[in-house]
């Protein structure tokens, strides 16, 4: 009865060790950013100048703006949310779920329609061009919650070809994987940001035309501090530094242009495209 | 390639196959001998995992976790934070997933056991603890190992609960197959590639262990398939 079976043993050693590794959780001291998929690119220069400003490291986790919402609404600990969609910050702030006063439109948004270089779709058709019999699939983000999907359909319905596409539609779940369905060659063409067809990551691979911003209603971006952000000092120094003129200049390299009313408010001169 | 995301994964898959072991053998144990009537629909709960969507499990498990739950109002009063896209939450889905693999190898291998050693035991007068130590459990080794990596290796690949209740935190919740699905949107297909190419190597050598491991391969380390140890004196 002493001897104790030497498996059991190797367990207990096991258990033992791995028990003592669960607590060792991250540092909570970076600032956990749920961002809109139109920002996979540009966040990750905004981030690095950040951090060379601050010394601060942003955790961003990218998806589309509905499935953030319903995140947070049940509790998801991010600091900050950058919403391709200004009504859902503003369904958060009735809730009661952030920190108010904070909600800051920091871009308005466009969809383009992209196609590879190797295509031969003529884009001057504009949104007509996916009435094409060549085309097989149409990449486009889920319109129940990624907000540049909700756009491609107003637009697709405001032209009156919504109809006769929809057929053909491949639903992203965000817009970068929309984006990255058409990338890939998977689909024919594709409706996404122009802030993903102005990455380096696009840009060589094929070309776009941006569909006219009067077809849709506006995308207002806006970001906002949730309320229950362990983190809102550093929160708000980096909507600050959202705010700065450096950064403002590194979004419109990647078509994020401030709202019309909020660069008049700031005096500022950037041109409408 | 995103080493935070692999060391998370590994954390993830142990926590998960140890605390399997813990809770899935007495689950497993009373499977394999109970006599009860109604047995098959335990068998079909813990059995359920398999044959659930993976979305539908994760939906489940997040709003019972959430915080408008009693589990999860409970632990945000215990705690000072929710369940959801945490790690103990991930490690509760998880649980939950990984169920199956665990438990169905090992409930196989204890009901093969001899009945006769097991009443022979307890006729020398051997408690049931002790003989499950001494008699049972040894003679189940393979079973108890199959479960242990199986449930180890499907925490690994877990997608769609990690997804769901996980929320995809870089540093928390974030697992090695969610930065892949990641990578691949923010179209870095060099880094998707080398994750890949991790996994699958790591997913390969386990379940190459683990077959060795009940072939004999490993001289005193193998476990032989009737379940005695190699290295233990024939008499």
């Amino acid at each position: 009865m002493k001897r104790v079976n030497p498996i059991v043993q190797a367990a207990f050693v096991l258990l033992a060790c791995i028990y003592i590794w669960i607590p060792v959780q991250a540092a909570a001291a970076e600032l956990k950013v749920a961002a809109a998929a139109d920002l996979t690119f540009v966040f990750k220069d905004v981030a690095a100048q950040f951090e060379k400003q601050t010394g601060n490291q942003l955790k961003l986790t990218y998806g589309s703006s509905g499935n953030f919402f319903s995140q947070i609404q049940n509790g998801a600990p991010f600091d900050l949310f950058f919403s391709a969609d200004i009504s859902f910050p503003k369904k958060l702030e009735a809730a009661g779920l952030i920190e108010p006063g904070t909600i800051y439109d920091y871009a308005r948004g466009e969809i383009v329609i992209w196609v590879p270089n190797d295509s031969k779709l003529d884009l001057s058709k504009g949104l007509a061009v996916l009435l094409d019999p060549s085309i097989r699939k149409i990449a486009v983000a889920n319109p129940v919650h990624a907000p540049y999907g909700a756009a491609a359909v107003a637009a697709l319905q405001h032209d009156k070809i919504y109809d006769q596409v929809k057929s053909k539609f491949v639903m992203g779940e965000n817009i970068a994987q929309t984006a990255q369905f058409v990338q890939s060659g998977n689909a024919d063409v594709g409706i996404v940001a122009l802030s993903l067809a102005l990455a380096p990551a696009m840009k060589t691979k094929g070309r776009y035309v941006v569909v006219p911003p009067d077809d849709y209603p506006p995308l207002i971006q806006a970001a906002v501090i949730i309320k229950s952000s362990t983190n809102k000092e550093l929160a708000r120094q980096f909507l600050k530094f959202i705010k700065q003129p450096d950064t403002v200049a590194l979004m419109a390299q990647y078509g994020f242009t401030l709202p019309e009313a909020l660069a008049a408010d700031h005096g500022s001169t950037s041109a409408p495209h | 390639m995103d080493w935070s995301a692999i060391f998370l994964t590994l954390r993830l898959a142990l926590v998960v196959c140890t605390t399997e072991l813990i809770i899935g053998t007495p689950i497993a144990l009373w499977l394999s001998f109970t006599r009860w009537r109604y047995k098959f629909f335990a068998e079909s709960v813990v059995a359920l995992p398999l044959v659930l969507p993976p979305t539908v499990l994760g939906f489940f498990v997040l709003v019972a976790l959430g915080s408008n739950s009693p589990i999860g109002r409970w632990y945000q009063a215990l705690t000072g934070h929710g369940l959801a896209f945490t790690f103990e939450g991930l490690v509760i889905a998880s649980l939950i997933a990984s169920m199956p693999f665990a438990v169905q190898p090992m409930a196989a291998a204890f009901s093969q056991v001899d009945r006769n050693l097991i009443n022979a035991s307890s006729m020398l007068g051997a408690s049931r603890f002790r003989t499950f130590v001494r008699v049972i459990f040894p003679l189940s080794i393979s079973g108890v190992v199959t479960g242990f990596v199986l449930s180890f290796a499907h925490t690994l690949g877990e997608f769609g609960v990690v997804l769901m209740v996980g929320g995809n935190i870089p540093g928390v919740t974030e697992t090695i197959s969610i930065a892949i699905y990641d990578d691949v949107q923010a179209l870095n297909y060099s880094s998707a590639n080398h994750s890949a190419l991790v996994l699958l190597i790591f997913s390969f050598v386990v379940l190459s262990i683990t077959y060795s491991l009940n072939r004999r391969m490993w001289g005193p380390w193998s476990l032989r398939r009737d379940g005695a140890r190699s290295s233990a004196p024939a008499k």
